[in-house]
């Protein structure tokens, strides 16, 4: 019989941020020993516990959920619970220090674009269709692109993607990630779900133990109560009990730290820069150059502008976030036209050509010349530069508590995946959670979670990987390696099955790279 | 030295698939259960002479139930109480028998009740085929009950009773599906701790587990809308019995739901020899391979109770991916759902 003493301890992410979080154990053991600890502990059990009897006051009545963390992936998570019969009685609580959530700002079609977009696949637009939150989206700016072309400084090769390639209309669309997030919020707000914001950020979290009750205490301890629950402690002293803990609040997780979450990743030596753009005439094609440095993305985002997504060295980041604008627009336009390197030369084939023994009709897009992107006009918003990097946590889950989203896993924007990723996570997880509720599991169990992570793990795994392997085949600037991925992009441009294979992968309708 | 006990092979042939084959059968198959039974008290006797472990593997009684998913195979702590006095017949044998295996039974399963609740303990297989066999409850007494199954909560309104409830483990999932539910099992440290863990969420603690058995609740009157009692039989000595006050706990209208596993050579290479002696997934001598009964058999026995089976499923294990699945194939693992006729 082990003696189970009460700890409770205060770990706040000042003083040790990287501490596994220590288990709150409940004062057991038999009842007639368990009163000289129970008396030792009692004074701080007395203010864990709000009534006599130990049952809850009325407003603390335990959370079925708690998602920590209010941002995109967060709200995917709570809009597709929200809108599932089998669980939309679920209490939620949203634990975000951001106003916007408690007070929704209203987004206007005429306002300047936000450089944060992201471009989301056709299967994240599924996952919204389903919650019916993508209406919400359409009211707003948003750009369907159907045709993508990559190529790099070399000008050995280049691949145009169109989405007619695998028979359907659009390669994705690209949205303002504020778009994407007051669409999530008015769709909760449509339902009449319970759902409760705190306004402020997670301070600490307690895990009390459920399975180490004794069979001859008869007593009925007041701690057993809150056994099976996780109490989350907020930096205004607000606290709350719940059954799970979500952490979804993006790569400086505060909820895997306390955790104890052991994460594998290393520093890209390379920023982002972000920002807004303008053309003088519509964009509806993604384009991406390989310089030396990085790639270059240009996105369209609807109404002549475009997004420019800017890898680099943080040097030259830094340089070209100082230099005025016209001098970006200038170092823009070059690094899209024949900066670095020439042109490609455009493909022309007569119908089939060497490779069209592997089968499949040849896609349209083989015979597409090469194009150049539109030309910047001016500059539409303020540059943001930001260091990136890789990351992913060994595990998602662990007893009542489990990771969405950037909270587990952390990608290279060179393929506009990231946010996919997680909220592919947000809608998986959603739905294992509606699975448990139709048998009746008590959704903080391990082995209900270990379905979902068994579910997202391989797959962003998969992801992670191709990204990281295409980032370091590109940061080499070596003769014969160049000669191999101009091969490669050839490869691609001519091999229908590969494209197809690409273009599935990348739009979210094939969830491994290889085995689908 | 055999390194597993060999399958007790009634006299008669054992499983067949053919169904015009078990009509012809079916007058032979209840000789067969009731002669199976009488050989069962003298192979056993003289087992126990023989055979130390396998003194604990059954219960003989027909008014004491044991408890669920029970392992009885660790060694015995010496019981206090004495043992009654041999009586002449063997009824009074069986009775014999029974309290003095009984005191083993219980204390065994005292000193392992604890490990109820951890999922990675020795009840993990159970745990592992607890959301398979509650899906095929939900199916069935959904469309049974004309409940919208979409909902979190469908059972509501119904009564439940979980004979051999154990730890609670199919009784919490059930309290959560909405239904009100009485938890019975005759060990009274795993009613304790069923209460306890149950007590840790509001809505599993309303639960009533009783320690008691199925017999006694017939006296009393109790009846239910829904009746389950899974993986009980196989640990009965008087199955026919059994099922005779399980269709008397029933409601005219009701539902009554068993699980067991059959006796066919795949269970016994399955049950027995892989999850008890390979695998060791369950401790050794839990299930005896005589004592399961075949799908035949069981609709059988529950049609002498006039409740009629109306759907079985099995359960499959995919090794690869370790998940139960429910599917035809009932060579194994099988579920049973019946009902009682309404009246009038």
């Amino acid at each position: 019989m082990n003696r189970l003493v009460v700890r409770r301890t205060l770990y706040s992410n000042h003083h040790q941020p990287k501490c596994p979080w220590k288990r709150g154990f409940c004062s057991g053991g038999e009842a007639a020993a368990a009163a000289p600890a129970s008396s030792a502990s009692s004074g701080q059990l007395n203010h864990i516990i709000n009534q006599k009897d130990g049952s809850f006051a009325g407003d603390d009545q335990p959370y079925d959920l708690a998602i920590v963390g209010g941002g995109m992936v967060g709200m995917a998570l709570a809009c597709s619970l929200a809108t599932k019969p089998l669980t939309k009685h679920l209490k939620v609580a949203i634990i975000d220090s951001n106003p916007a959530l408690a007070n929704k700002l209203s987004i206007k079609r005429e306002d300047p674009p936000d450089p944060r977009v992201s471009t989301v696949t056709p299967a994240t637009i599924s996952y919204f269709q389903d919650a019916g939150a993508w209406q919400y989206v359409q009211q707003h700016r948003h750009a369907f692109f159907d045709k993508m072309q990559v190529w790099d400084y070399t000008g050995l090769g280049y691949t145009t993607y169109d989405a007619r390639d695998v028979y359907k209309d659009v390669l994705g669309c690209v949205v303002e990630n504020r778009v994407l997030h007051s669409s999530l919020l008015s769709r909760i707000e449509d339902t009449d779900v319970q759902k409760t914001i705190y306004p402020s950020r997670l301070a600490s979290m307690i895990r009390y133990p459920s399975s180490s009750v004794k069979a001859d205490d008869n007593t009925r301890e007041a701690s057993y109560i809150k056994a099976g629950l996780v109490k989350l402690e907020m930096s205004d002293g607000s606290s709350l009990y719940t059954k799970l803990v979500v952490g979804a609040d993006g790569a400086k997780s505060q909820v895997r730290n306390l955790a104890g979450f052991k994460t594998t990743g290393w520093n890209y030596s390379q920023n982002a820069i972000i920002c807004t753009v303008e053309h003088s005439v519509g964009n509806h094609t993604a384009w991406q150059r390989f310089l030396p440095g990085g790639p270059i993305a240009l996105l369209p985002i609807g109404d002549n502008f475009s997004n420019i997504v800017w890898t680099m060295s943080p040097k030259q980041a830094s340089d070209l976030t100082v230099m005025n604008e016209d001098e970006f627009v200038k170092a823009v336009n070059q690094a899209m036209d024949n900066g670095y390197g020439p042109h490609p030369k455009s493909n022309f084939s007569n119908g089939s050509n060497k490779f069209s023994f592997l089968g499949g009709n040849l896609t349209m897009s083989t015979n597409e010349s090469f194009e150049v992107p539109p030309k910047v006009v001016k500059l539409a918003s303020k540059r943001a530069a930001f260091p990136l990097s890789l990351m992913h946590a060994n595990d998602y889950v662990a007893k009542r508590i489990v990771l969405i989203g950037d909270a587990a896993h952390a990608v290279h924007p060179l393929a506009g995946q990231g946010v996919n990723l997680g909220f592919g996570d947000a809608f998986t997880l959603s739905r294992i959670i509606g699975e448990g509720v139709a048998v009746g599991t008590d959704i903080g169990e391990v082995s209900l979670l270990r379905k979902y992570e068994a579910e997202r793990k391989p797959a962003n795994i998969a992801m992670m990987a191709v990204l990281d392997g295409f980032q370091k085949i590109y940061s080499v600037d070596f003769g014969p390696l160049n000669v191999l991925r101009a091969a490669a992009f050839h490869a691609a441009n001519y091999i229908s099955p590969l494209k197809r294979g690409i273009i599935s992968y990348a739009s979210g309708e094939q969830r491994l790279p290889i085995f689908p | 030295m055999l390194l597993f006990p060999l399958p007790h092979f009634p006299r008669f042939p054992i499983y067949s698939c053919s169904s015009s084959a078990t009509k012809r059968r079916g007058t032979a198959m209840a000789a067969k259960l009731l002669s199976r039974l009488r050989q069962l008290d003298t192979r056993l006797i003289s087992l126990q002479h023989q055979r130390p472990f396998f003194r604990n593997a059954r219960l003989f009684s027909g008014q004491q139930i044991p408890s669920s998913d029970s392992h009885p195979s660790l060694p015995p702590t010496p019981t206090p109480t004495p043992l009654p006095p041999p009586s002449a017949g063997s009824a009074g044998e069986k009775r014999q028998r029974t309290s003095s295996l009984k005191d083993h039974e219980l204390a065994k399963f005292a000193a392992i009740s604890d490990t109820w609740w951890d999922s990675e303990g020795p009840f993990k297989p159970l745990h592992a085929m607890n959301p398979t066999r509650l899906a095929f409850i939900r199916s069935t007494l959904c469309r049974h009950f004309s409940k919208d199954p979409n909902v979190p909560k469908p059972f509501d309104g119904l009564e439940i009773v979980d004979v051999g409830c154990g730890g609670g483990i199919l009784s919490e999932p059930l309290a959560r599906l909405g239904a009100t539910v009485t938890g019975v099992d005759a060990v009274e440290k795993n009613i304790k701790i069923a209460h306890l863990h149950a007590d840790l969420d509001p809505t599993t603690s309303t639960i009533d587990y009783v320690c008691t058995t199925a017999e006694k609740l017939v006296e009393e009157g109790r009846q239910f809308d829904a009746v389950m009692s899974l993986e009980v039989i196989e640990h009965v000595a008087d199955p026919a019995e059994f099922c005779k006050s399980l269709a008397a706990l029933t409601r005219p209208g009701g539902a009554v739901v068993i699980s067991t596993i059959n006796r066919s050579i795949r269970a016994y290479a399955a049950a027995i020899v892989a999850a008890e002696y390979i695998l060791h997934w369950l401790p050794r001598g839990t299930h005896q391979w005589s004592s399961f009964l075949t799908p035949e058999e069981l609709v059988m026995i529950l049609k002498r109770s006039s409740i009629d089976v109306e759907e079985m499923a099995g359960f499959v294990l995919n090794p690869l991916t370790g998940k139960w699945l429910l599917s035809d194939d009932v060579s194994v693992n099988f579920i049973a759902f019946a009902t009682k006729k309404a009246e009038g």
